[in-house]
C-alpha cells in the first residue's frame, strides 16, 4: 500500500515566490513533489474562490505564497491578500477544515531555501493529518 | 484565421533541456500522456526546445497540424516565456496562445523520485492544457518612453554610466548623496594592480561630468519618490541644503579661511577621521562641485545665531552664502534608471577581537588609503595615531567577509588592496609587513603577476586566520606592540607576531538603507542585501522592474574595473530602451465587464495606481488601461465578477485548479 501523497495546490505571486521557486531550482534544493504551482501576478489576485474550488476538487492543501510587507511589486496587494486570508481561514475553519491546511507565507526572491522549509513543512503535516474529508460543523451539532 | 476561434488544436512540446530535465521527469511519458488529453492534436518531446531547431519544430506544427494553442513544458517562464512567445508569433498564431509549464526549476532541479516528478509534470500539463484552451489572442499595448535617464549614485559606476549616455546625447540627471561626487574611489590613493593613481584617473571624470552640456549634476541629494513605469518614471529629487548657493559661488573656497574657527576641529569625513575640518567645508581639493558645505551641527550661526559671520563677509557682493536656505524639491521625468549607489565598508568593531576602536594603532583599510594618500591627512605620511612610524605591520585579511559570524560572502577586492596598500605601506615606510590570509584570491588580467612582485618584494604571507590582536606582552620583544596570535596553517604551528601598526582589510557589503532605496524604486534584493539582478548570467544589469538597471557594488562587490564595465552595460541597456522609442507592454492588465458591473465600487480603492474610476453617468466603473499594472487585486475583489484579468482570467485560472487535480 503506497503512502499518503498530499496534494497542494499553490498560488505563487510572479515577482516574490515564483521566483524563490525558481531559485531553490537554480540552487537544486531539494523538496516534496507534492506541490503544483499556479502562477499569478500578486498574492492580491488570489480570489477566495479559487481556495475553496481547490478544495472542493480534492487539494488536500493550499498555499499561497506573496511578497513580504512592504514589498509588494503592486505595492499593496500582499495587504489585500492578507485580509481575505483571514477572513477566508474562518470560513474554512467552519467547514471542518484543519488550519494546517490553508497557509499564507510570505517569501521573497531570494528566498529559495524558504520554499524548500515551507513545503516541506506543510506536507509533513498534512501527511499527519491525512486526505481531506472535511466534517462540517453543522452535521456535527445538527 | 485560428485567431477567430475555431476547434481548438493544442500541441504540447516536452523539452529535455539536455538532461537537466528528463534525468529526472519521464519527458516521453509525459508527451504520451499530453497526447491522450481532450484537444490535443500533436504532442512531442524534443531535446532542447528552446534551440532554433526546437522552435522551428513548433512553428511546423502549427502550419502542417493548423495547431492553435501551444503548450511548452519546460524551464521557467521567466526564462524562455519571451523566446517562445515570439516563436509562436513567427508562425503567425497571436503570442498569448502560448501557455508553458515549469518542469525545470519547480520540477527536475528540486525532485529526485522520477515517478513522483513524472507524475507532477503530467498534473501540470494537463492543467495547461485545459488552461490554453480558453486563452484568447491579445496585443500588447505600447508606452512612449521618455528619454531622460536618472542616475542613482555619482561613485565611478554613477560617473561612468552617466558619461556613456550623456556622450550618446541623452539628457542625464546625476543625483549624489554626499556633498561631492567621486564615492569611495576619490579616497583611493592607487588602484590595483597597475598603481595607477585613483585620484589622476577619477578627478577629470568628475570635472567632465560637472562640465557635460547633458548632464544635471544635483549632488547633496536624495531620491524621495519614483512613481510610474517603464519609460515614465515620475522621479521626485530633495536636495538638501548646503547653505551655499551652488550658482553663485566660485569656489574661491575664502569662506573656509574666513571662518571664526581659525583652527579646524572637526573630524573629517573624507578623512575617515584622521584629520579636523572646519564647519564650512570642501569635502575634499578635488570635490565636485567645486563648492563648500555648511555644517549645520557645528556652525556657531546655526547653533546660537550669534555668529560674526566672517565667512558671509569674506564671499562679499558675491552672497553665496545662504543660512536660510530649505531643501528644494525636483520633479523630473525620465525613461530609465540606472542605479549605482555603492557599498558601505564593514565596521570593524563589529569584531571585537581585532581591537579596532580599542588600539589606535589598529587601522581599516580605508583609514590606511586615506594615511598613504599625499593628498591625505599626513600628505603621505605615514604616522601613527600615537606619533610613531610602524618599523612593522600586519595586515589582516577577510575582515567581515567569508565569516559565519558576520558576512559570508568574499568582498572580492580585499586581496588585491591588501597587496596594494602592502606595498604601499613598504614604499612609503620601509617596515616589515606580514599579510594574514585564508587564501589568496588573485582573478584577474594583471593580478596574480602583482601578487608574484609583491612576493618578490620581501613582503611576508602568513596563510591562517587571525585570532585576536592585543598588546598584552609575554615577553620583551612584545612590549609596546600589538600581538597578532594565529595559527600558521602551512607550518601547523601557532604564531606571535608582534607589529606596530595592524591594518585590517574590512569587505564590502550593502549600504545601511539598502532596504529602503530597493523599496523606493521597487527592485528585490537577494539574500545579503545587495540588489537582485534579473539573471546572474544573461541579465546582469537588469533587474525585475523594467527599466531599472544596476550597475557597480550595489549589486555585488566588484573592483574598479568590473564596476566600469558594469556601468557601461547598464548604460547600453538603457539606451537599447530609449532608443527604441517605445516600449510594449504586457497586455496582463484588468478590464470591466461592463453588463457584470453594478456600480458597487468595491474595486476603486483596490487600485494603487488610481486606474479604476467610476463612470457616474454609466453607473460603471472603468479601468484606465495605460494606468493599469495588472496585479489583479480589483479582480479578486469584485463581488459580481465583473472584472476580468487578461492572461489571468477567473475561468482559466480555475481552469487550472481543476487541471491539476483532475485525477485526484
Amino acid at each position: 500500500m503506497s503512502e499518503f501523497e498530499p496534494k497542494i495546490v499553490a498560488f505563487f505571486c510572479n515577482w516574490c515566490t515564483y521566483l524563490a521557486a525558481d531559485l531553490a531550482g537554480t540552487s537544486r534544493m531539494k523538496y516534496a513533489p507534492n506541490t503544483r504551482v499556479i502562477r499569478v501576478m500578486c498574492s492580491g489576485r488570489v480570489d477566495p474562490q479559487f481556495i475553496l474550488e481547490a478544495f472542493a476538487r480534492g487539494a488536500d492543501g493550499v498555499l499561497i505564497g506573496g511578497c513580504h510587507p512592504n514589498d509588494c511589486h503592486y505595492q499593496e496587494g500582499n495587504y489585500k491578500a492578507l485580509r481575505r486570508f483571514y477572513a477566508l481561514k474562518e470560513i474554512v475553519r467552519q467547514m471542518g477544515i484543519e488550519d494546517e491546511r490553508l497557509r499564507l507565507e510570505w517569501i521573497s526572491a531570494a528566498e529559495g531555501e524558504r520554499v524548500k522549509i515551507v513545503v516541506n513543512d506543510m506536507v509533513g503535516k498534512i501527511r499527519a493529518l491525512g486526505p481531506l474529508r472535511p466534517k462540517p460543523q453543522q452535521e456535527v451539532t445538527a | 484565421m485560428s485567431e477567430a476561434g475555431g476547434p481548438v488544436r493544442i500541441g504540447v512540446y516536452v523539452c529535455h533541456c539536455g538532461t537537466n530535465i528528463a534525468a529526472v521527469v519521464g519527458c516521453g511519458e509525459v508527451a504520451d500522456y499530453a497526447r491522450s488529453l481532450a484537444q490535443v492534436a500533436v504532442s512531442r518531446e524534443y531535446k532542447y526546445l528552446c534551440s532554433e531547431p526546437g522552435q522551428e519544430l513548433i512553428r511546423q506544427d502549427i502550419r502542417d497540424h493548423g495547431l492553435n494553442r501551444i503548450v511548452v513544458a519546460s524551464c521557467s517562464p521567466h526564462l524562455h516565456e519571451h523566446t517562445f512567445r515570439a516563436a509562436v508569433e513567427k508562425s503567425g498564431l497571436n503570442p498569448f496562445f502560448m501557455h508553458m509549464v515549469n518542469i525545470r526549476e519547480h520540477n527536475s532541479w528540486v525532485h529526485e523520485d522520477r515517478a513522483k516528478a513524472t507524475a507532477k509534470a503530467n498534473d501540470m500539463v494537463r492543467a495547461a492544457v485545459r488552461r490554453v484552451a480558453l486563452q484568447q489572442s491579445l496585443s500588447r499595448g505600447r508606452v512612449e518612453i521618455n528619454p531622460g535617464v536618472l542616475v542613482v549614485g555619482g561613485g565611478i559606476a554613477g560617473i561612468h554610466a552617466a558619461m556613456t549616455l550623456a556622450n550618446a546625447g541623452k539628457k542625464v540627471h546625476l543625483v549624489e548623496r554626499q556633498p561631492s561626487i567621486g564615492g569611495h574611489m576619490a579616497m583611493f590613493d592607487k588602484t590595483f594592480p597597475t598603481l595607477d593613481c585613483a585620484a589622476c584617473i577619477l578627478t577629470p571624470k568628475m570635472s567632465s561630468v560637472k562640465a557635460h552640456p547633458n548632464i544635471t549634476l544635483w549632488s547633496n541629494a536624495e531620491v524621495t519618490g519614483v512613481a510610474g513605469y517603464v519609460g515614465n518614471f515620475d522621479v521626485k529629487v530633495t536636495r538638501w541644503p548646503r547653505y551655499i548657493d551652488e550658482d553663485l559661488c566660485t569656489g574661491c573656497l575664502q569662506c573656509v579661511e574666513a571662518c571664526v574657527y581659525k583652527e579646524a576641529r572637526f573630524p573629517d569625513g573624507f578623512n575617515m577621521g584622521l584629520s579636523k575640518r572646519k564647519p564650512i567645508y570642501l569635502p575634499f581639493p578635488q570635490a565636485v562641485p567645486q563648492v563648500p558645505v555648511i555644517d549645520p551641527e557645528t556652525c556657531i550661526q546655526f547653533k546660537t545665531g550669534k555668529c560674526k559671520k566672517t565667512c558671509v563677509a569674506a564671499c562679499a557682493d558675491r552672497q553665496a552664502i545662504d543660512f536660510q536656505q530649505k531643501e528644494k524639491i525636483e520633479q523630473i521625468r525620465v525613461g530609465a534608471i540606472v542605479i549605482a549607489t555603492g557599498f558601505q565598508p564593514f565596521d570593524a568593531s563589529r569584531v571585537p577581537y581585532y581591537g579596532y576602536g580599542v588600539y589606535p594603532n589598529v587601522y581599516t583599510s580605508l583609514e590606511v588609503e586615506r594615511l598613504v594618500n599625499a593628498s591625505g591627512p599626513t600628505g603621505g605620511d605615514v604616522v601613527l595615531r600615537d606619533g610613531r612610524r610602524p618599523k612593522s605591520v600586519g595586515v589582516i585579511h577577510c575582515v567581515g567577509s567569508r565569516d559565519v559570524d558576520s558576512n559570508r560572502w568574499c568582498s572580492r577586492v580585499c586581496c588585491m588592496y591588501s597587496l596594494k596598500l602592502a606595498h604601499l605601506l613598504k614604499e612609503h615606510t620601509d617596515a616589515e609587513i606580514f599579510n594574514f590570509y585564508i587564501d589568496m584570491r588573485t582573478p584577474g588580467k594583471g593580478f596574480e603577476e602583482f601578487y608574484q612582485k609583491l612576493l618578490n618584494e620581501g613582503v611576508h604571507f602568513i596563510r591562517g586566520r587571525v585570532a585576536e590582536v592585543t598588546d598584552w606582552a609575554l615577553d620583551p620583544t612584545e612590549e609596546d606592540k600589538l600581538v597578532l596570535r594565529v595559527e600558521d596553517t602551512l607550518l601547523g604551528t601557532v604564531r606571535r607576531i608582534p607589529v606596530d601598526m595592524v591594518v585590517l582589510s574590512v569587505g564590502l557589503e550593502p549600504h545601511a538603507d539598502a532596504g529602503e532605496v530597493r523599496r523606493l524604486f521597487n527592485i528585490s534584493c537577494a539574500s545579503e542585501g545587495f540588489f537582485l539582478e534579473r539573471h546572474p548570467k544573461l541579465a546582469p544589469v537588469n533587474t525585475f522592474t523594467d527599466g531599472i538597471f544596476l550597475a557597480g557594488c550595489c549589486q555585488g562587490p566588484k573592483d574598479i574595473p568590473d564596476t566600469v564595465a558594469q556601468a557601461g552595460a547598464a548604460a547600453a541597456e538603457a539606451l537599447a530602451l530609449i532608443d527604441a522609442g517605445a516600449v510594449e507592454t504586457e497586455p496582463n492588465t484588468a478590464h470591466v465587464i461592463e453588463e457584470s458591473c453594478s456600480g458597487c465600487r468595491t474595486c476603486v480603492p483596490m487600485c494603487p495606481y488610481n486606474a479604476i474610476v467610476f463612470d457616474a453617468a454609466a453607473g460603471r466603473a472603468r479601468i484606465e488601461q495605460v494606468l493599469c499594472k495588472g496585479c489583479g487585486t480589483c479582480v479578486a475583489a469584485c463581488p459580481s465578477a465583473a472584472i476580468g484579468q487578461h492572461l489571468f482570467e477567473d475561468a482559466e485560472i480555475f481552469e487550472e485548479i481543476e487541471g491539476v487535480l483532475a485525477n485526484v
